[in-house]
């Protein structure tokens, strides 16, 4: 049984631990080191500049609004997203037609983040789009916009999108957590005289609550990024008037567009820092006492 | 009443999801004439010859192809890196065992944004971007952390006595490893498995950033492109049309396998 141990575990995890290493710690380490540099793409010619480049942060506009519209769609996506699950995930309860619904609810979920940006820039397009086109046909063309071009609009068009493609997962998750909830407690409730109401409230929302969480978690990083639907659906991209603009996408240029990657790294960082404490946030305030069922 | 209300919500929402759809479906067989003339109206005749353009001129069959050999690749690349580190680390104690685990566990925690400036230096001196094989590895890398994770608590789920029977009769260690675990872990195999399939398939920002030849696009890096390039030539038949090519197999596997994807996915969210 000793036989060739070590020999088969030097064998099975020096080749993934190598490409890990070199792949993922390495980059990740660099990454808080050229944080405190001026690197500018010539490894000859880098300074440590300390603090600058996160002092800089502070002052640039563009990474200000960019952090702006993060935070509106961190508070916007998973508040939305959840609430619709929810209702979604505990009205498809019951027959087949009804969870034929969370089928088909969860499809989106599958497309790439390319592929809904792009069918959702089409959506909006101002002339030929399907959103004008449909605001045409039921008379209500008044509301027509160029939806992506109006700067008050687009970060909401972009978060639509979002939620779009998201909600279907959701619903799936949230099923199967309300689906394990014993049906005596449902019964005993109903017996008792609660209204659907007080049953999601008092009885469904509770018992949930892990996942719940979970998603929380999930959707807050989700908002964080917002990178690509940004960088295909808006124009600029980030625009109109910076008004998309996102952490991600701001990292992204001014690493591969300006050439700033001690800057970019700063903003990696920062972007750490804010997803690491979004999750002990999240995971702490909505903490609630477990229920377990006996 | 209210019965009948939520019915109608859902309704709604299931049109919302299936809407855009249909009509990108719908729009990719008319012609840009027709798109541009009414976006509601169905086409006089079914242009199949827009899907043959976006096909070759427009490049989508050439992107889904790179798209397949980075993806079967890196997902073959993952699993058995997974699950050859997942069973050893879950099986074998050793010194150094719980810090490699957290090493690869704590990855999930990072934003991939963090490691994007210093990981395009690596690939580039190691001469691999804009190359299959350098998609594939960091692919593989950066979905090791997850793949690891959930094989891991599922190795320490299978019972024992099977691979202690086949030491006795002298099996070696790979060998209990590839005959043995690796079939009785085959449904925590298939979960991940998907898993993976879907994240590396949608992947865009790493090629964005690793994979800057046109020749060797994948799927979603080339339809982001066609979208601006496309754009400014106006064939907007052609591209609705590589949008729902795009589309289509994920339609037809979501169909076959419906239930293992929606089991494979939330699995990786409840852990």
């Amino acid at each position: 049984m000793r036989h060739g141990r070590y020999r088969f575990l030097a064998g099975a995890m020096i080749p993934p631990l190598l490409l890990y290493a070199v792949f993922v710690v390495s980059p990740y380490a660099q990454a808080f080191y050229l944080a405190f540099t001026d690197f500018n793409g010539v490894s000859s010619d880098v300074d440590i500049v300390g603090l600058d480049n996160f002092t800089r942060l502070w002052s640039d506009p563009l990474f200000l609004s960019a952090l702006r519209h993060n935070g509106l769609m961190l508070v916007v996506v998973p508040l939305v997203t959840i609430a619709l699950a929810l209702f979604f995930a505990a009205s498809t309860r019951g027959s087949r037609l009804l969870r034929a619904y969370r089928v088909l609810y969860f499809f989106p979920q599958l497309l790439s983040v390319a592929i809904i940006a792009v069918l959702w820039q089409f959506v909006y397009t101002p002339n030929s789009g399907l959103l004008n086109g449909f605001l045409d046909r039921v008379g209500l063309s008044t509301l027509e916009r160029s939806w992506l071009a109006e700067p008050r609009l687009a970060l909401w068009c972009v978060m639509a999108a979002l939620i779009w493609s998201a909600v279907g997962f959701y619903v799936v998750l949230f099923a199967a957590a309300i689906e394990s909830i014993p049906a005596d407690l449902t019964e005993a409730a109903l017996i008792d005289g609660a209204g659907p109401f007080t049953l999601f409230r008092r009885i469904t929302l509770p018992l949930v609550w892990d996942s719940v969480q979970v998603a929380f978690v999930y959707l807050g990083i989700i908002a964080l990024d917002g990178f690509a639907l940004v960088q295909i659906m808006t124009v600029g991209p980030g625009g109109p008037d910076n008004s998309t603009e996102v952490m991600g996408l701001s990292l992204y240029r001014n690493a591969f567009t300006y050439g700033k990657y001690g800057y970019a790294s700063a903003m990696g960082v920062a972007l750490f820092f804010l997803t690491l404490t979004l999750t002990a946030l999240m995971l702490r305030a909505t903490r609630r006492e477990r229920v377990e069922f006996a | 009443m209210r019965g009948r209300l939520v019915h109608v919500v859902l309704l709604i929402w299931a049109l919302l999801v299936t809407l855009p759809l249909l009509w990108a479906v719908v729009s990719s067989l008319k012609t840009d004439a027709e798109i541009f003339d009414s976006p509601w109206s169905l086409p006089a005749t079914p242009r199949f010859d827009n899907w043959a353009r976006a096909w070759d001129e427009a490049s989508i069959g050439r992107y889904l192809l790179n798209t397949v050999v980075v993806v079967g690749g890196a997902l073959f690349l993952t699993m058995l890196f997974g699950a050859l580190v997942a069973y050893c680390l879950a099986r074998y104690p050793f010194p150094g065992n719980g810090v490699i685990y957290y090493t690869l566990v704590a990855g999930m925690l990072f934003p991939v944004f963090l490691a994007l400036v210093p990981l395009f230096f690596v690939v580039d001196q190691l001469g691999l971007l804009g190359t299959y094989h350098g998609l594939i590895l960091v692919y593989a890398a950066y979905a090791l952390p997850f793949t690891v994770f959930f094989l891991h608590a599922f190795f320490r789920t299978l019972p024992t006595a099977v691979a202690e029977a086949a030491f006795l009769d002298g099996c070696s260690h790979a060998g209990v490893f590839f005959r043995i675990m690796l079939p009785m872990a085959r449904p925590g195999l298939v979960s991940v498995g998907i898993f993976n399939f879907l994240g590396l398939w949608n992947q865009y920002l790493l090629p964005l950033v690793l994979n800057p030849d046109p020749d060797r696009y994948v799927l979603a890096q080339g339809l982001a492109f066609l979208a601006v390039s496309q754009g400014y030539r106006s064939d907007w038949s052609g591209l609705f049309a590589g949008l729902v090519i795009a589309i289509l197999p994920v339609l037809v596997a979501y169909i076959l396998f419906q239930r293992q994807i929606r089991d494979g996915l939330t699995a990786g969210a409840v852990k």
